[in-house]
């Protein structure tokens, strides 16, 4: 290993002064493994890797059985929180697999020669011969071709396979519609009640004690038409959901400080919220009876919902949108209107 | 140990009987090799050696972890249906009968309680993604931490960077096709990222949920990108990871006759083989014993996602929990200008700063060779110790990644030991930034500390625990010298030399250009290196022998008397020595 291709690829112990200090004393002598010159423990090690093979096979046998007799479906809980076929499937399983791989290293270990041997390293750079080749090769490649001499041909050909990006990018134009002003809005509007989420009953603001907080969602969510069938249903639904949630909370009238030109967006005490934590997004849930303050579960921004909504502690960075209340002739809340700014997680046309 | 090697086991030391007529075996190679050519291939590498270590193994967990991703995977695309579409849930699991969820949550609950073997495989699935990633993480801790990425490896670094990230995206996207409530939740703050992007944010949103979140479109692409696209790329990488392994061959520990130059240990075949398909199949067995008997991730309990609902200490997988504990602990900053708004408090954490560790990630080995000027090539491995601005550097970007992974679970630690939440967050905050430099500071000290200990032990033996008493009633520990073969593999280390502007010279000695960073580049050079122990030289081995020699003499009175601390060295055979003396 004498080859020196200059200083960059000159080894770490070429240079004089990186011999150690001690000279190499070589590669210790083998020793020999008591398998090796016992006949009587090489045979037993022998028995023994056997035998775990065969336990492999025991072990799939079991597994078999296990598959055949125990029965999935609702015995979820049947051990220990699991599905008892789960349980045996897994460890027969995994029995199998072991006993063979301990097998297997057992018989390398025991009886597998274990001389070490040694090897030589070579650079990973090519010999400056095939170097000199390869580039004439090139060279003569692009004389041949003529890609130097004729720009013309060259840039052209590479103006092409570029514009070629541009309908693998426009063709993933009809992966979604655009935005447009989707996010601005969501299915509230004026007079729409205020429903419990999950029964979709509406709220009388005389139900409601001062520190209840309910979950609450547009009536339209619930809505069915003439024939009983809901008027959202598959992706709207899911849609107006995901924007529409809202919180309820009434709290002392006089413990709210209403923001300006929000003065009468409460009704006595109830004040409602958008539920879609303007972070990124999480449903919010956590309520802090005293403080009127509410958590977000995900990354615990919190908002104070006597107080317009802002932020008082967290990442997010905006007040919760707050829904404007007013009572029905029925004296059911209903919104005044929908949101007056987008709700959820900012975004960049936001403003 | 003198042992009788002619009755040696034939297994070992015979030569391999010569077959009279070729075997069946001997039939289809020829047939193979007429056709394939393989066997030039072959006679290089069946017998290419690897050498033995046990951390040598972290990869090795990782490649068959990825195996068995595959197979548990395939079969769970047999039930698994990728589809939004509601259906009203009807299988055997009682509390969630006539519940309306989306079809990837009814499969997948039909794989867990109604196609038997479902669940383990699912529970196998998800354990064998843990370990996939865990050990990956692992593995580029040890290449980093022994120098392994030094040329001629760095493009097997980038390529193991790039494997961490594509396997910790595809996690990600795993975890989101069950469409259970954590699942939904994830993908949910993954719009928000989303739409914290300048500019194209709504649109990249818009697109990938076919509209407006959550859409109709995105179980399916997920499950695309999760089964087809990141697979298959990942498997070109492993596939090119392994080539470069071979090719390269694999670096070494330093010690008696393991050099530069060559490589020592066991051929591929048989040993390496075995020893590495067993290990597989104990991968395996793992796996399946750790999806039989422990509880992954059991959807039922969640429910389907609901976008009203979330639950209380939601999660994600661990491996995304530091970019969420960036995301906690970020201040609540956002700029409105020119008509537009820019959420820092999410930009920041969840798309800047992992590109940014990332990116650093990858560079390490561009960076370490930029400022030590060190242009050659290395085989031999090196102790952590024996690098400690390097391993410093390792352990503060670990403390980083550990405070924020750590800041990811805040309310559970509020919870637990009953902090405040908002003290935990304004502590983090600053933690993150101090607690690498302390790390850094430490870990260096410690690191050259220790290189200290290793020159003594060298200079002049290792403590005996024996305490001498002089004539004159002074006390001192008697000292043994190390055997020759630590003594070798401690002195078989490079000589470091600090980068000097103007060090470079081109092949035909013309010193190189001067750069414009050459003053940091050097500066930084200095803190890599001028503060290490350099490997002890012939002449401060002569020196230290000389004064031990003299020491010697003196106590050579105690030679072969009870406790002259040769007993108890371990660096020798007792056998058959009279540990209490002659009485
Ligand atoms: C590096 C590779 C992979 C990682 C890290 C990974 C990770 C995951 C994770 C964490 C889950 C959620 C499992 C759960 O708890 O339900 C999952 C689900 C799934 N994976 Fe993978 N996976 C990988 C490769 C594959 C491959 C190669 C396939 C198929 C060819 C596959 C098919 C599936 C399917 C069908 C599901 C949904 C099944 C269900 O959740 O019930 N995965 N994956
Ligand atoms: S989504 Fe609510 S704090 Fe992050």
């Amino acid at each position: 290993m004498s080859i020196d291709h200059g200083r960059d690829v000159t080894r770490a112990a070429d240079s004089e002064k990186n011999l150690p200090a001690i000279p190499d004393p070589g590669l210790p002598e083998h020793t020999w493994r008591p398998t090796d010159v016992d006949e009587r423990l090489a045979k037993r090690a022998e028995r023994q890797v056997a035998t775990l093979f065969g336990l492999s096979s025991v072990c799939v046998l079991l597994f078999l059985v296990s598959y055949f007799t125990l029965d999935v479906g609702d015995n979820h809980t049947t051990f220990a929180g699991f599905g008892a076929s789960t349980i045996a499937l897994g460890s027969t399983l995994g029995g199998a697999l072991l006993f063979i791989g301990i097998g297997i290293i057992q018989w390398a270990r025991k009886l597998m020669g274990d001389h070490e041997i040694s090897e030589m390293r070579h650079p990973a750079r090519s010999s400056d011969e095939d170097r000199e080749e390869t580039l004439k090769a090139l060279a003569l490649g692009a004389e041949e071709s003529g890609i130097g001499r004729r720009p013309l041909v060259r840039n052209s050909l590479l103006g092409a396979v570029g514009l070629l990006g541009l309908p693998a990018i426009v063709m993933l134009r009809d992966l979604g519609p655009l935005p447009g002003n989707k996010l601005y809005s969501t299915v509230w509007e004026k007079g729409m009640r205020v429903v419990r989420d999950v029964v979709g009953t509406p709220i009388n603001q005389a139900d409601l004690e001062i520190g209840d907080l309910v979950n609450a969602e547009p009536e339209i969510v619930f809505a069915v038409d003439e024939d009983g069938e809901h008027v959202l249903h598959g992706v709207e639904l899911q849609v107006a959901k995901s924007k529409a949630a809202v919180i309820l909370l009434r709290m002392d009238p006089s413990d709210i400080t209403p923001g300006k030109g929000r003065e009468n967006w409460s009704v006595d005490g109830i004040v409602c919220y958008s539920k879609i934590c303007t972070h990124v997004g999480c449903p919010i849930s956590l309520n802090e009876r005293k403080t009127h303050h509410l958590l977000c579960p995900c990354h615990q921004s919190t908002f104070d919902l006597a107080d317009s909504g802002k932020v008082v502690f967290g990442p997010a960075a905006r007040a919760l949108p707050q829904l404007p209340l007013m009572v029905d002739e029925e004296g059911f809340l209903v919104a005044q209107s929908d949101f007056t700014e987008p709700v959820g997680p900012s975004f960049w046309e936001r403003g | 140990m003198s042992v009788d090697t002619s009755k040696v086991a034939d297994t070992n030391a015979g030569t391999a009987a010569t077959p009279k007529k070729p075997g069946k075996a001997g039939v289809v190679a020829n047939w193979a090799d007429e056709r394939l050519g393989l066997g030039t291939l072959m006679k290089k590498n069946l017998r290419k050696v690897f050498p033995d270590h046990w951390s040598f193994m972290l990869g090795e967990i990782a490649l068959w972890s990825f195996v068995v991703l595959l197979l548990s995977g395939v079969f769970l695309t047999l039930w698994y249906t990728p589809s939004m579409g509601e259906v009203e849930y009807q299988g055997s699991y009682n509390p969630l009968r006539g519940v309306e969820m989306s079809e990837a949550m009814a499969s997948t609950l039909r794989l867990s309680f109604d196609v038997r073997g479902g669940l383990l495989m699912r529970q196998m699935h998800h354990w064998a993604a843990m370990l996939f990633i865990a050990s990956m993480m692992i593995h580029l801790l040890r290449v980093y931490f022994t120098g392994a990425f030094r040329k001629p490896r760095e493009l097997n670094w980038v390529i193991g960077s790039l494997l961490l990230l594509l396997g910790t995206l595809e996690g990600f996207t795993g975890y989101s096709l069950p469409d259970d409530l954590l699942s939904g939740t994830g993908i949910r703050a993954a719009d928000g990222f989303m739409k914290s992007m300048p500019v194209v944010g709504t649109y990249m949103s818009f697109f990938l949920f076919g509209g407006e979140f959550p859409g109709e479109s995105i179980i399916p692409r997920l499950y695309t990108v999760h089964v087809l696209l990141i697979p298959g790329i990942l498997l070109a990488l492993i596939a090119a990871h392994m080539l470069l392994l071979v090719y390269h061959k694999h670096t070494q520990w330093p010690g008696p006759g393991r050099t530069e130059e060559n490589v020592v240990g066991f051929p591929m075949l048989p040993v390496y083989a075995a020893k590495a398909g067993g290990f597989f199949f104990i991968v395996f067995g793992v796996s399946a014993l750790m999806g039989g008997l422990l509880t992954i991730n059991p959807v039922w309990k969640f429910g389907p996602y609901d976008p009203t609902k979330v639950t209380a200490g939601s999660q994600p997988d661990w491996y995304m929990g530091w970019p969420d504990g960036a995301l906690r602990i970020m201040p609540g900053w956002e700029s409105h200008f020119w008509g537009v708004t820019l959420s820092w408090n999410v930009f920041l954490p969840i798309i800047v700063l992992p590109g940014l560790m990332f990116t650093i990630l990858m560079m390490l080995p561009f960076l370490e060779s930029w400022i030590t000027g060190d242009k050659r090539d290395h085989h031999l491995l090196q102790r952590p110790r024996n690098a400690p601005t390097r391993t410093a550097v390792m352990v503060a970007l670990m403390t980083f990644y550990g405070l924020m992974w750590a800041a990811g679970g805040n309310d559970i630690i509020a919870i637990k030991l009953h902090l405040s939440i908002n003290q935990i967050t304004y502590f983090m905050r600053a933690a993150v930034f101090i607690g690498p430099v302390i790390a850094f500071i430490i870990t260096r000290r410690w690191c050259i500390s220790l290189q200290r200990h290793d020159e003594q032990k060298l200079l002049h033996g290792y403590e005996t625990g024996i305490i001498m008493r002089s004539a004159e009633g002074g006390y001192s520990e008697r000292h043994l010298p190390v055997n020759e073969t630590e003594a070798y593999t401690l002195t078989a280390r490079e000589r470091e030399e600090v980068w000097t502007p103007g060090d470079e010279t081109d092949a035909n000695g013309v010193p190189a250009k001067r750069g414009r960073f050459d003053g940091l580049r050097a500066k930084l050079s200095t803190l890599m290196y001028a503060d290490n122990v350099q490997p002890v030289t012939k002449e401060e081995l002569e020196a230290a022998h000389h004064h031990a020699d003299h020491e010697h003499e003196l106590q050579a009175s105690l030679d072969g008397q009870p406790a002259d601390g040769h007993q108890f060295d371990g660096h020798h055979a007792v056998d058959g020595e009279n540990l209490r003396g002659d009485h």
